[in-house]
């Protein structure tokens, strides 16, 4: 059953539509991760959710109650701020505990409260400091102490790792994971970072534009998206997008034309009817670099060494590049000639209008 | 929030304001249109124009206005120009910094009286003044600066009370200048004046703006100052719009006449205001 | 030279003319405290005496011929009550215009700084006349409101810009963590601006000790705060400037004093935080 509801949420500023009819529904103990490019108005939404900003039309639900137009401190929602925004006069203790002193909880039952959250987040050491003591990833863990400690119904999120270094940055996103598992509580998510968004994800909206572009799990995401939006948007290095010249239909297959060379594409996997122009994609990780045979051939451009893998950039005869995943070891020389073997069943079609025209195929 | 709470919270600010400005500036305006002197009580008939004829055709009058606006523009841009060029020339850490700090701004603290005092009997005293004695160690004759240069001496009072403030607002802002951008103009080849005219003055135009737009606010109301060193003399030669207006209501007893001048400086002070909130406004952030 | 050796002679020739340049602005000052611990005699002497034997006969003199204690406490009376008064009109305002702006709070803004603007003289005339009729003139009332009036448009911008520059996420998260719009003021706001309030209610106050306008015009000897007791020594009948100076000291020194401690927060308030 949906537990946090968001019908046809419309947000107009004055003269700009930020969010242009969300529906969105969350169940309970879902791990909820808002992704997109800048200004798409994942931020506008969350904030929304959390009633900081009004909504021009439509509404919220949550639990069964229509929160749309409840003042923020009554929604029963906690938030971790993207500048974790602690009270900087009060301590550590006193910052854990604002929400609870306030809504008159017993003297007793804070203490407990606030004890539980430290132990778990390992801030029993620091919680007679100032936040100006701390550093980044401790100030992190107050934040979310912070809003652990009232038990909310949601925990909003707005891109809290984006301000700690990298390392930091895995750790913390770790540890929210662990967090989440041993909570059970829903999470809703803002970030753009599509790698935080596939990690912790149980399902990721991406959106774009103040429209959510594709709700999925981060694996349909990965291998079904419904648009080269979203196929361009998951996965690093971003997918390989090539033109096809033209389709000869064969018996089963397409015979899809490029640069002078053929690639097999079985007719069932094929949704709608054909387009006049019709772009191939295909993720570095599905193709692989041979010596003889391969669909197309290129020459090596640059490559980048990972330590654990490789990623030759290979230039085509249409003087487009391409990126290839590679073996860690290969010995692969700039302007070397190379072959580039595809693998036809993972290739995603998309037509003149930027949809998915390809269903992936069934397991066997 | 609502509204309605907003304006609630701000209605005593603004209320207390417009009142402020409103009933006085209407009692002037009246004033300014009837007879009205204050050693003839009980001749209250209107007379139009007459009180800003009267104001306007007073030999101290066109003086009075070009006083004001010398006063005005010579304050600032010494104060400016100083300010500015000072400012770049300490803005390095040196020895007892905090100390220059406390020195520089001292000036600022002390009332306008005061400076008018110190400055008209122990500096510029033509006999016992620390300048007369400079002068005639240098073998020259002194100077009777209040009758020689009555106005100078007050734009000297006023600019010593304001210079410090400049300077310490530029030194301020200094600190804020990325140096990253400076050590790259070197990188670049900029010489001391590239860094100073094509970083430095940019960097420094809002806090500029800023310190023209408070010391107009000032400068536009200088007072104690005449009144307590030149009193306005000799003749007219140091009397500003202030200070005539004061003379007529005060000394004169005609507030008929010293409303029609209120009235004409406030006229003057809205052109002044005008262009500067212009200028200024878009320079501050709100 | 080496480059070290050049930089060091650099800070040492801008430390050089920092300090000649604070010396030279600060000798008034300096001249004038000295002044006012010689003897008549001495203070007019040329060349100028720097070392002598102080006295301090003309800090008593003072105090006997103008009550010193009086209007000092005038002083204080009126800069201080001004100041509270402007601050409790002026906080509300300040809060609502940053945290919750309108289209036309900068107008509003810009209006009241535009009322500073008005010259005093202008209503100079319908002031005198009203606390004449009213019975205020020479009373610590009439300075009291005029004061308040005088600086409200300053002390409502000064609060403005740094409630401004409070972080808007932390009020964020208070209204989150279920704070009413009376808890986020009470509790967030005013602790986090203790600085902000009080340096400007420092400059409310020294901008209030040092006003001379109003204090002239409108009061004679039972008001009269420090900056009119101070006039009444510009007569020029005969040379006292040791008592001049001692007066002038005295009168200088509280704020002078006051403003040595607080001069960075004073200079950034002055200019609404234009300069940080």
């Amino acid at each position: 059953m949906s537990y946090l509801t968001i019908t046809e949420l419309q947000k107009h500023y004055d003269n700009y539509h930020a969010l242009r009819g969300i529906n969105l529904s969350i169940s309970e103990g879902e791990f909820i991760v808002f992704v997109g490019p800048s200004g798409c108005g994942k931020s506008t939404l969350l904030r929304t959710i959390a009633g900081l900003e009004s909504c021009s039309s439509g509404s919220i639900k949550l639990d069964g109650r229509d929160i749309t137009e409840v003042a923020s401190s009554k929604r029963d929602l906690a938030m971790v701020f993207q500048s974790y925004a602690l009270y900087p006069h009060m301590t550590v203790a006193e910052n854990l505990s604002f929400a609870l002193r306030l809504a008159k909880v017993s003297q007793a039952e804070i203490q407990q409260k606030v004890h539980a959250a430290s132990a778990s987040l390992q801030l029993d050491e620091l919680l007679e400091r100032k936040p100006k003591e701390l550093s980044g990833g401790q100030r992190q863990r107050v934040a979310i102490g912070r809003a652990i400690v009232r038990q909310p119904k949601v925990f909003l999120f707005d891109e809290p790792l984006s301000n700690l270094d990298a390392a930091l940055r895995v750790q913390m996103r770790l540890e929210l994971a662990r967090l989440h598992k041993k909570l059970g509580t829903t999470m809703v998510y803002v970030t753009h970072d599509q790698v935080e968004a596939m990690t912790l994800a149980d399902r990721v909206v991406i959106l774009n534009a103040g429209q959510i572009e594709q709700v999925g799990t981060p694996l349909e995401l990965y291998r079904q998206p419904n648009s080269r939006f979203v196929a361009e948007f998951i996965g690093t290095p971003k997918m390989n997008l090539i033109p096809i010249d033209t389709i000869i239909r064969e018996e089963e297959n397409l015979n899809l034309q490029l640069l002078n060379s053929q690639v097999a594409f079985p007719e069932n996997r094929l949704h709608g009817p054909l387009p006049s122009s019709v772009t191939m994609g295909i993720r570095p990780e599905h193709m692989a670099l041979v010596e003889h045979g391969g669909q197309i051939s290129g020459r090596v451009e640059l490559v980048e060494h990972l330590g654990s893998e490789a990623y030759a950039h290979i230039q085509l005869a249409n003087n487009q590049t391409i990126i290839v995943k590679a073996s860690a070891r290969s010995d692969l020389k700039d302007g070397q000639a190379v072959n580039v073997q595809i693998d036809e069943a993972e290739i995603i079609l998309f037509n003149d209008s930027d949809r998915v025209i390809s269903v992936i195929p069934e397991e066997a | 929030m609502k509204r309605s709470i907003t304006r609630l919270l701000m209605a005593p600010s603004v209320i207390m304001l417009l009142v402020w400005m409103v009933i006085p500036l209407s009692m002037t305006i009246y004033f300014s249109t009837i007879r009205y002197n204050l050693l003839y009580p009980g001749q209250n008939n209107f007379v139009g124009w007459m009180n800003f004829e009267f104001f306007i055709t007073d030999p101290g009058f066109i003086p009075a206005v070009s006083n004001t606006l010398i006063l005005l523009l010579s304050v600032l841009i010494i104060t400016v120009v100083l300010g500015v060029m000072l400012s770049a020339l300490i803005d390095k850490p040196f020895f007892g910094q905090g100390i220059v700090r406390v020195l520089l701004i001292s000036p600022f603290f002390i009332m306008p009286t005061v400076n008018a005092l110190i400055w008209k009997n122990m500096m510029m005293n033509p006999v016992y003044g620390i300048f007369a004695w400079i002068s005639q160690t240098l073998g020259f004759e002194p100077i009777d600066w209040l009758s020689s240069f009555p106005l100078g001496s007050v734009i000297m009072m006023v600019s010593w009370q304001w210079l410090p403030f400049a300077i310490l607002v530029f030194v301020t802002a200094l600190q804020s200048q990325d140096t990253e951008q400076k050590e790259a103009a070197q990188m670049d080849g900029a010489t001391g004046w590239h860094i100073f005219r094509y970083l430095t003055i940019p960097h420094l135009a809002r806090p500029i703006a800023v310190v023209i737009m408070i010391e107009t606010i000032f400068l536009l109301a200088i007072f104690a100052e005449i009144f307590v060193s030149t009193g306005g003399g000799p003749g007219y030669d140091s009397t500003n719009l202030a200070y005539l207006i004061y003379n007529q209501a005060l000394l004169q007893y005609d507030v008929g006449v010293a409303s029609a001048g209120g009235l004409f400086a406030v006229l003057l002070a809205n052109i002044v205001a005008f262009f500067l909130i212009r200028a200024v406004g878009k320079n501050l952030t709100v | 030279m080496t480059l070290n050796q050049q930089r060091k002679l650099k800070t040492l020739v801008t430390g050089l003319f920092a300090w000649t340049v604070a010396l030279v602005l600060f000798f008034p000052i300096f001249w004038m405290f000295i002044t006012s611990f010689k003897t008549e005699l001495q203070a007019i002497s040329i060349p100028p005496a720097l070392f002598f034997e102080p006295t301090v006969d003309n800090f008593r003199v003072v105090q006997e011929r103008s009550d010193y204690v009086h209007h000092a406490l005038n002083s204080v009376i009126t800069s201080f009550g001004s100041t509270i008064i402007a601050l409790i009109i002026a906080i509300p305002a300040a809060y609502s215009m940053a945290f919750f702006p309108g289209k036309r709070t900068k107008d509003i803004l810009l209006w009241m700084l535009s009322t500073k603007m008005l010259p005093a003289v202008g209503v100079l005339v319908p002031i005198y006349i009203l606390c004449r009729d009213y019975g205020l003139l020479d009373s610590r009332t009439a300075l009291v409101i005029i004061f308040t009036l005088m600086n409200l448009p300053i002390v409502v911008w000064m609060l403005f810009s740094y409630f401004k520059d409070l972080p808007k996420e932390i009020l964020e998260a208070a209204r989150m963590d279920g704070a009413t719009p009376w808890d986020e003021v009470v509790k967030v706001v005013l602790p986090l601006s203790v600085g902000a309030i009080s340096s400007t209610a420092l400059l409310s106050i020294v901008l209030c000790w040092n006003e001379a306008f109003w204090s002239l015009n409108l009061t004679a000897s039972d008001a009269a705060p420090l900056t009119a007791m101070i006039a009444s020594y510009s007569s020029p009948e005969g040379l006292f400037w040791a008592k001049l100076s001692a007066a002038s000291t005295l009168a200088c020194a509280p704020i002078v004093i006051f403003g040595w401690f607080c001069q960075k927060q004073l200079v950034q308030g002055l200019t609404f935080g234009a300069v940080k």
